[in-house]
């Protein structure tokens, strides 16, 4: 005791300022321990949504030309004139349009993954842009709904994939994975859309009271007469905590059954019982990244995000890239290693001609994007936190993943087991067509970002009631209230 | 409603000899290409030109492969291969369709392609191993005085959808008419496919293969018969006979 009461007068000058920097560094680095009071946040979020530079409506018509010209044009001329503008042929039936609806997929699962998985798991730093990742998800199927219908030959009968009534009495074919996926895409694209839409009521609430005009008239309806009483958030949380749950083998599933169109075909390459699960990581890493780098555009771009989007969140993103590529190496090894190790001559072929055919720097610049890069750069904190760095990256897994699908299909088509027929796919329609589809998602996130509210406040303001700093003797401790 | 008559699951799909066959000697075939024109006149089949046919657009239901290797005069090639559609007992192209374009007639025991169901997924011909399915990129140009040749007994398709090889089944249901009407059984050598009828070398033969005295049934357990891709087990009704200086050969 008296070594105790000795050494005390000494340390206490020392520690006390070391451990407010401590303390000021907390509230500093995790928005959870920052809290502002709710109408701050509030007034926040609402001035974000409606301060708009020029540079905001020069960009948005610039892409409305982009869209309106690569997509709505190119795509008439094609409805018009047929399939011969793309480059598709024999034995390349399926090309870029595919390639972009998986790829699309993929971006969309992300938005799921981060927002439902972190949610049921009760992970902290999802609080601030579950619902930029939502709205991604919603975007992304979007897309790669487009560019389903692109690659039909005669999309004007689209419907007729639909069951309905007809008095041919004609049902679609629910043996072809094609039925599957559809249906499959459209359960994904209605349930992903009401889970974007539970979460938001409380916002467009919050929106609806503090708006005039148009926007008011706008999130009156919207916000469904929410009006935050007890019961009514009873019943919201227990809706969103089903569909949060509800919506995880959605996800799951919807990859897998895309990864089906491929490997339920008896083609060298394609028919392979680990395409399920690789899919599903595929989609993940390519939409990981992008969710990295819509949060980094969001956060550079767009008034007071630097709060609620921190270097912390970029640390947390970037971990989960490091471990979703580590996953993703580790199926398409297992993917490769089996099917080389099977010895069938037409696979064999196949690989040789990823490899050693003229896209073959196209297999490689896959492996080193998807796997080097990320192996390389995201084990570094100061990497992490880099928005340029983590953007860049982030930017490169995307293209490397838009390779993976692009040498699963065109490349992977043009061999087959009867070598007479094989060709080359020139793409030719399909890369304004392309270019449209990423135009016309950045377009429509941008306009969204002007009408919802892009940080859940009620969900932020729940985690920082939730959190609390404590003193436990002369340490400062984070303490985490559980919620429910 | 007519009660449907598909097959649940591929298991129960009945494995049976087949009806219309095809038998095809690759030791008398010259590769003329008069089966692939012949085929292209009956079955109304468009002429995507130079610049498509290159690109591998050329829409023929049947083409003759020949492939060769090494310089002239040490040129190693295989035989002429016509290859058509094969009429699978068990085909790859019919279950993927998810709108019952590719379906199986029960009747004739052939691929069907319905083209006015088809929207043009393009995952028959993906899935098909032979490579004999064909898509319309385009509405090819007809000029004058093509028209005038046009078989009344064929649809004339247009772009966006896919066609293929159907046996001539305008030729099979014309020849069972007439027997019908005369109360008695097709003849073997009655209906013939406009390939089988082109072939100068008479390499093509067709018939009925559920008939063991026919002609093509004969062919077909000569020894050198094989099936294209048959480990695939898509049971293919055109049966290949190898050249004899081939024989025993595989692959």
């Amino acid at each position: 005791m008296a070594v105790l009461a000795n050494s005390a007068p000494h340390a206490q000058p020392h520690s006390h300022p070391t451990e407010q920097d401590h303390e000021a560094h907390l509230r500093e680095e995790h928005l959870m321990l920052d809290p502002r009071p709710r109408g701050e946040m509030n007034a926040m979020v609402m001035e974000s949504m409606q301060t708009t530079s020029w540079k905001f409506w020069v960009v948005t018509a610039i892409l409305v030309v982009v869209v309106a010209v690569c997509l709505v044009y190119y795509w008439g001329l094609m409805i018009s004139v047929g399939l011969g503008i793309a480059g598709v042929n024999r034995p390349i039936y399926w090309g870029i349009f595919l390639v972009n609806t998986v790829f699309w997929i993929g971006i969309s699962h992300a938005g799921t993954f981060v927002s439902a998985l972190l949610r049921v798991f009760k992970a902290e730093f999802r609080r601030p842009f579950t619902r930029a990742a939502e709205l991604m998800t919603t975007f992304g199927l979007v897309q790669a709904g487009l560019s389903i219908f692109m690659h039909m030959g005669r999309v004007w009968l689209a419907y007729w994939l639909f069951p309905y009534p007809n008095e041919r009495g004609l049902w679609p074919n629910f043996h072809s994975p094609l039925s599957w996926d559809f249906l499959a895409i459209n359960t994904y694209l209605l349930s992903s859309t009401m889970y974007l839409f539970l979460p938001l009521i409380p916002d467009l609430a919050m929106a609806r009271d503090r708006s005039t005009g148009w926007r008011k008239v706008l999130y009156r309806v919207l916000a469904l007469g929410f009006r935050g009483t007890e019961g009514e958030w009873t019943h919201l949380r227990f809706a969103m905590n089903l569909f949060a749950f509800a919506i995880l083998p959605v996800m799951f599933s919807v990859h897998t059954i895309v990864s089906w169109d491929f490997a339920a075909a008896m083609r060298p390459g394609w028919s392979s019982t680990i395409f399920g699960p690789y899919f599903v990581i595929g989609a993940l890493q390519s939409g990981l990244s992008a969710v990295a780098m819509v949060l980094i555009v969001v956060r550079g771009t767009m008034k007071n995000m630097k709060y609620f989007i921190r270097p912390e969140h970029l640390d947390a993103l970037g971990k989960l890239m490091l471990i979703i590529s580590m996953a993703w190496a580790y199926f398409f090894f297992n993917d490769y290693m089996v099917q080389w190790y099977n010895g069938d001559k037409w696979t064999d072929i196949l690989l040789r001609f990823h490899e050693e055919g003229p896209l073959g720097w196209m297999w490689y610049a896959m492996l080193f994007f998807n796997i080097v890069v990320p192996w390389l750069v995201l084990w570094n904190k100061n990497f992490r936190r880099n928005p340029t760095i983590l953007f860049i990256v982030g930017f490169l897994v995307n293209v490397a993943m838009w390779f993976e699908r692009y040498i699963i299909i065109p490349t992977s088509l043009s061999i087959n087991r009867f070598p007479f027929t094989y060709q080359f796919y020139k793409p030719n329609v399909e890369i304004p067509l392309s270019i449209g589809t990423v135009a016309l998602f950045v377009l429509l996130y941008m306009l969204a970002s002007r009408i919802i509210p892009l940080v859940p406040v009620w969900e932020v303001q729940e985690g920082q009631m939730a959190h609390s700093l404590r003193k436990y003797g002369k340490e400062t401790v984070v303490t985490v209230r559980d919620l429910d | 409603m007519a009660k449907h008559n598909i097959p649940e699951v591929k298991a129960n799909w009945d494995i049976t000899p087949g009806i219309w066959g095809m038998s095809i000697d690759m030791d008398v075939c010259t590769g003329c290409q008069a089966c692939v024109a012949a085929c292209a006149m009956e079955n109304n089949i468009t002429f995507v030109g130079e610049t498509d046919s290159g690109y591998g657009r050329a829409m023929h239901w049947i083409r003759i492969e020949h492939t060769w290797e090494g310089e002239y005069p040490d040129v190693a090639a295989t035989s002429f291969q016509p290859v058509l559609c094969q009429q699978c007992g068990n085909a790859p192209c019919e279950p993927v369709c998810p709108v019952f374009a590719s379906v199986h007639s029960q009747s004739e025991d052939l691929n069907l392609q319905v083209y006015n169901r088809c929207v043009g997924t393009r995952y028959c011909a993906n899935n098909c191993p032979y490579q004999v399915r064909v898509f319309n990129f385009r509405d090819y140009d007809r000029p004058e005085p093509l028209p005038n040749q046009l078989n009344p007994d064929v649809t004339v398709r247009r772009r966006g959808i896919m066609e293929k090889c159907t046996f001539c089944i305008q030729r099979i249901h014309k020849g069972q008419d007439l027997a019908e009407s005369e109360g008695r059984d097709v003849r073997d050598g009655e209906v013939v496919p406009a390939c089988a009828q082109a072939c100068p070398a008479d390499a093509i033969v067709f018939g009925r293969l559920d008939d063991p005295e026919s002609r093509v049934s004969i062919m077909a357990k000569n020894g050198r018969g094989v099936k294209l891709l048959e480990d695939l087990d898509t049971l293919p009704r055109v049966t290949y006979l190898q050249e004899e200086k081939t024989h025993g050969r595989t692959g």
